[in-house]
């Protein structure tokens, strides 16, 4: 299977936005789902449904709201501009911006539940050990929740690779800056003879997809060895 | 040794203690319910009381009054909780070294070896705590708090969660501990046989009051 230039353009900005947007996820959800398993506070649960809120809406409006509030005319856009030269609008950082932002709460799903499995008195074990309560959460906490921050980074990541609207409306479709997998494919239905580009593309898309699939599947089942979820023979010695 | 004079309340439940402790092992008895566990989290720096105060050594540890809070990793406690709560995700060495990494090496008063002969846990090091038993946990646990070189080595119930024949087997252990160390203890339990054999004084606990229970 041979691609063009323009074909590898697209799937190494693919490779690049979800990568960037996973980056951008993962401090951000661990803290958040931390928050959300372990805080009570007022307003918890507007905070929680906003960042829900993606899942559930067409991902155009995401990527609209983004428009209005990130364009170099929005408010956020324009202060971006003028103090420190920065566009985000129809650039790959905002393809990125919103590939995060519909990516986030596939994030903070599994990480929250992995926190809130985890038993609160192994965490006052370690403090009662000396460790300082940041010591205790890098420790303790974050190895024990590994499973679950695997699986929020893969479907991060996987969700990142195939999102197709939200970044529409707010970087459109410019190829070598905007043109991700899903747009180029998106794209090619749509010229003559493009039907072969986007199948190529499509089956690609399959293979990344099986892939991440297939590294989150390795990764949990060796996270959960480690944590002596399972009981492999090797260890029984 | 330890001055306690606290006051803790958690819905309806009111923990009432003022008691002067020293060194050797105290026996805390009471029923299940009775605020045992409440008492060593306080102790432990793992809860805060809403009146009173606490002092170890002429340190004060707690002081509601003026807010005074020395939290849980600067007290310098040791605590072996009911059902070991090793952490799962390390080796036997690694729980058994977690508190130790914390000292400076010129805090440090025991030394792996030595703690592990005692215990008679070193064939354990490389395991995981999923491949113990539960006489194995306890003492890894046990292990773990003494090599923090704590000042003082709170109890809770640590072999409630054992077979009788288990418990007859790890109580020499603890035995050995007060005898070979004599690092201060607290021991928490619902056996008054437990707390007769290791302890050399006996306190009552009974719907969250700490009282005397002679000698």
């Amino acid at each position: 299977m041979e691609l063009t230039a323009e074909e590898w353009d697209a799937v190494a900005l693919s490779a690049k936005v979800a990568l960037c947007a996973t980056a951008l996820c993962l401090p951000t959800g661990i803290l958040f789902g931390w928050l959300m398993a372990r805080r009570e506070f007022a307003g918890k649960w507007i905070l929680d449904t906003l960042v829900q809120l993606p899942m559930v809406l067409p991902p155009v409006v995401p990527g609209y709201l983004l428009l209005l509030l990130l364009g170099t005319r929005g408010p956020i856009g324009k202060w971006l501009l003028d103090a420190f030269g920065i566009v985000i609008a129809f650039t790959w950082k905002g393809a990125v911006l919103a590939s995060a932002t519909m990516a986030f709460p596939l994030m903070v799903q599994p990480v929250r539940l992995a926190f809130r499995l985890i038993d609160q008195r192994l965490e006052q074990a370690a403090l009662t050990l000396g460790a300082t309560p940041w010591r205790a959460f890098a420790t303790i906490t974050v190895p024990l929740a590994f499973p679950g921050i695997v699986a929020g980074s893969v479907l991060c990541f996987s969700r990142s690779l195939g999102e197709f609207g939200a970044t529409m409306a707010f970087v459109g479709n410019i190829p070598g800056e905007t043109r991700t997998l899903p747009l180029a494919i998106y794209s090619y239905t749509h010229v003559p003879n493009g039907d072969a580009a986007a199948m190529r593309l499509a089956l690609l898309s399959i293979l990344l997809a099986l892939a991440a699939l297939g590294t989150s599947h390795w990764i949990g089942r060796r996270a959960e060895r480690l944590l002596g979820q399972s009981r492999p023979r090797d260890e029984r010695a | 040794m330890l001055n306690i004079d606290v006051e803790f309340r958690r819905g309806s439940f009111t923990l009432a203690a003022k008691v002067d402790i020293e060194g050797g092992v105290t026996g805390v008895f009471g029923p299940s319910g009775s605020g045992k566990s409440t008492l060593l989290a306080l102790l432990a720096g793992l809860l805060k009381a809403q009146r009173g105060t606490l002092t170890f050594d002429g340190r004060t540890l707690a002081d509601a009054a003026t807010g005074t809070f020395v939290p849980a990793w600067q007290r310098h406690f040791g605590l072996v909780f009911q059902d070991g709560q090793l952490f799962p995700h390390l080796s036997v060495r690694s729980n058994l070294l977690y508190g130790y990494r914390h000292l400076a090496p010129s805090e440090r008063r025991f030394e792996l070896d030595t703690v592990t002969k005692l215990l008679e846990i070193d064939p354990l090091l490389r395991r995981r705590p999923v491949h113990l038993s539960g006489g194995e946990r306890q003492r890894v646990a046990l292990g773990r708090a003494l090599l923090y070189s704590p000042r003082l080595l709170l109890m809770d119930e640590p072999l409630s969660s054992l077979d009788e024949r288990l418990k007859q087997q790890i109580l020499p252990f603890l035995k050995r501990v007060k005898e070979e160390t004599g690092v201060p203890m607290i021991y928490v339990s619902h056996s008054r046989a437990e707390v007769d054999y290791l302890a050399d004084r006996v306190l009552l606990m009974s719907e969250g009051r700490l009282g005397a229970a002679g000698s």
